[in-house]
């Protein structure tokens, strides 16, 4: 069923309110992912808020779904859509990145509730999340594992060789969704190192794949329905976005991969927000 | 030096030691065609990309992809090109480890790797950015150099010194907030020999990296209260230079080592192991990480946390010579 419009009405509020959160996470921690953390937002929010099974008072609930954030350095866009839903106190993330904090740059299972895995070092994340889709199987468990990867993640040659193993499995409670925002550190991936053809590399391994837009909430929803739908293979979902998306100055730019701001930057950042989304 | 560089003027109070190395490779790389660049998406922060814009033709950024960018650097050095390799050292010695070892070391190739963010040096990112384990990965893979420069100028020296080492070799150095210990490159580095930043008679003091520099100003502080503390910068792992772990235990009797990694497999069991073949009796404290996964921090409180700042080694000395040493200031609440 598609997402209605009140549905996705109440996703972009939510949206809005996790990329605020993500750049004054940003000013706390003295510097973060900005761009990876502002591209991934809406496939995080419309998993978390609408079509996770998913209990934050229970974080261990053994039938929960399951998100592998394998881009694990977008954990500062993460961490904040899991204190609004009250993993732990949000308060927390002031102490982002602190001596001592529980929440370092790339978010750790032990320390903060409600994170699946350990990541931070690319191409760890699809494997874990095949071997935990294997594992729902095993145990005749419905929960579902998605799994969050960058695009200059798939330079990585363990996403493929995962890809292949999940597609060999025959893994369809598996879905990987690609943050395309067409960027790594040190420039466009297609500079870099060249993906394309990115949906039939995905599509030859196996793989029931799709393109969307990855900022439009109705098509992120009909993809993840797709998904809901493919059975006999895993489905990847191929997400275009934009780096460092909300935030004007840091659009498309990938000075922003990393970076930090000031309060003044801080003040742009959420006029930016707010004006995308028509409060300014 | 065969490169005949001159390479003492560098601007350390602005140029990180990771700066220095993309800039001595960028002037090696106009003397010797037979040197090529590799990274993994990392040239920016690495800063290999300076040689890397300076000859792009001889630079291959292969994307995120470590195995294949030491894979690579192998087919390299077997065409007969000099590869120098960087990328974070947890990658390069823990995700291409067995490239590493395997197609390099095991092949004798002509390849340096210096590796950056070792250490807590990235202390904010957490356990998968941190790496307390390569010293001891690198030290046991045969034909490898394994080298931690205290600084920038130590960084120029090991790098310019590779060039002329046959075979594989591992500098790691940390991300770029390190401080400056020497004044100048010009104090006879030479790799497999120790270092004496501080003569003493009581306890030596033998660090690697950014501790070298804590180990000095400790050394110079506990000279105020008539303890003689002698510090040696160990800045090859390996080969170790016994001649200077044996007259440490000769002299003094009394060893503590201090090294940004795991008490496990570094410095400290290179030293640890040498003193017991040498058959004599020998106190031994190591600093370093106690076998656990670092926390997250600002560097700076890392070091002071684990005790591998002034203070701590203040502490690791007078506890050895039971004395009581007084502290410069009081670190605890800071943390
Ligand atoms: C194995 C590994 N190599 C290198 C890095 C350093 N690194 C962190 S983010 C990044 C670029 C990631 O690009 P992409 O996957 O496209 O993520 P995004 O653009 O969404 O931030 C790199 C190379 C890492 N974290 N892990």
């Amino acid at each position: 069923m598609p997402l209605t419009e009140q549905e996705i009405a109440f996703l972009k509020e939510k949206a809005w309110l996790i990329r605020r959160n993500t750049v004054k996470t940003m000013l706390w921690a003295g510097g973060g992912h900005a761009g990876g953390g502002l591209s991934q937002t809406d496939i995080l929010v419309a998993l978390y808020y609408h079509y996770l099974k998913i209990d934050p008072k229970n974080p261990d609930w053994e039938d929960r779904d399951r998100v592998i954030l394998s881009k694990g350095h977008g954990g500062i866009g993460f961490a904040p859509i899991l204190g609004d839903l009250g993993y732990f106190d949000e308060e927390m993330l002031k102490e982002f990145n602190h001596t001592g904090s529980p929440f370092g740059m790339h978010l750790d299972m032990r320390q903060v509730p409600g994170v699946d895995a350990s990541t931070g070092s690319l191409g760890h994340g699809l494997p874990i999340a095949v071997g935990m889709a294997l594992g729902a199987r095993l145990k005749k468990k419905s929960w579902r594992v998605y799994c969050i990867i960058g695009d200059g993640e798939c330079h990585e040659g363990s996403i493929w060789e995962a890809a292949m193993s999940a597609a060999h499995y025959k893994v369809d409670n598996l879905t990987a969704f690609i943050d395309r925002n067409k960027h790594c550190i040190d420039g466009p991936t297609e500079n870099i190192m060249s993906l394309e053809p990115l949906k039939e590399k995905w599509i030859s391994f196996g793989w029931h794949a799709l393109e969307i837009d990855g900022h439009d909430f109705a098509e992120i929803g009909n993809a993840i329905e797709e998904a809901l739908q493919t059975s006999g293979r895993p489905t990847v979902i191929i997400a275009h976005t934009i780096k460092g998306k909300g935030v004007d100055y840091m659009e498309d730019d990938p000075a922003w991969h990393y970076g930090g701001i000031d309060s003044d930057g801080l003040e742009k950042a959420l006029e930016s927000i707010d004006r995308m989304y028509g409060k300014a | 030096m065969s490169t005949g560089l001159t390479y003492h003027t560098y601007d350390t109070d602005h140029m990180t030691p990771a700066e220095i190395y993309g800039h001595v490779l960028a002037e090696l790389g106009e003397e010797r065609e037979d040197i090529v660049g590799l990274t993994a998406d990392l040239a920016k922060s690495t800063k290999i990309g300076k040689f890397g814009n300076k000859f792009p033709e001889r630079f291959f950024n292969v994307g995120i992809a470590e195995q294949n960018l030491f894979g690579m650097a192998a087919g390299l050095a077997l065409a007969g090109f000099t590869p120098f390799v960087s990328t974070f050292a947890v990658f390069a010695s823990l995700r291409a480890g067995e490239q590493v070892r395997t197609d390099i070391c095991y092949m004798k190739l002509n390849c340096k790797i210096i590796a950056t963010h070792s250490g807590i040096s990235f202390g904010q990112a957490g356990s998968t950015h941190h790496c307390n384990e390569d010293l001891g990965v690198m030290r046991t893979f045969p034909n490898m150099t394994v080298i931690a420069p205290a600084d920038g100028y130590e960084t120029a020296n090991a790098v310019i010194a590779s060039l002329d080492r046959p075979g594989p070799v591992y500098i790691r150095i940390g991300r770029g907030f390190e401080q400056t210990v020497y004044e100048s490159a010009d104090y006879g580095f030479e790799i497999g020999k120790a270092v004496t930043m501080h003569e003493g008679s009581d306890i030596t003091v033998m660090a690697i990296g950014p501790c070298v520099l804590h180990a000095l100003e400790a050394a110079k502080r506990l000279k105020e209260q008539d303890i003689s503390v002698r510090v040696l910068n160990m800045h090859t792992i390996k080969p170790i230079d016994k001649e200077a772990v044996f007259a440490a235990v000769n002299d003094t009797r009394k060893i503590i080592t201090v090294e940004p990694h795991n008490i496990y497999g570094g410095l400290g069991t290179a030293v640890a192991e040498t003193i017991t073949e040498g058959g004599k009796s020998c106190a031994l404290k190591r600093l370093g990480l106690q076998d656990e996964f670092a926390i997250v921090g600002y560097t700076d409180d890392l070091y002071s946390y684990y005790k591998l700042d002034d203070n701590g080694i203040m502490e690791a000395v007078s506890d050895m010579l039971g004395l009581e040493v007084e502290e410069d200031e009081d670190w605890e609440d800071e943390i």
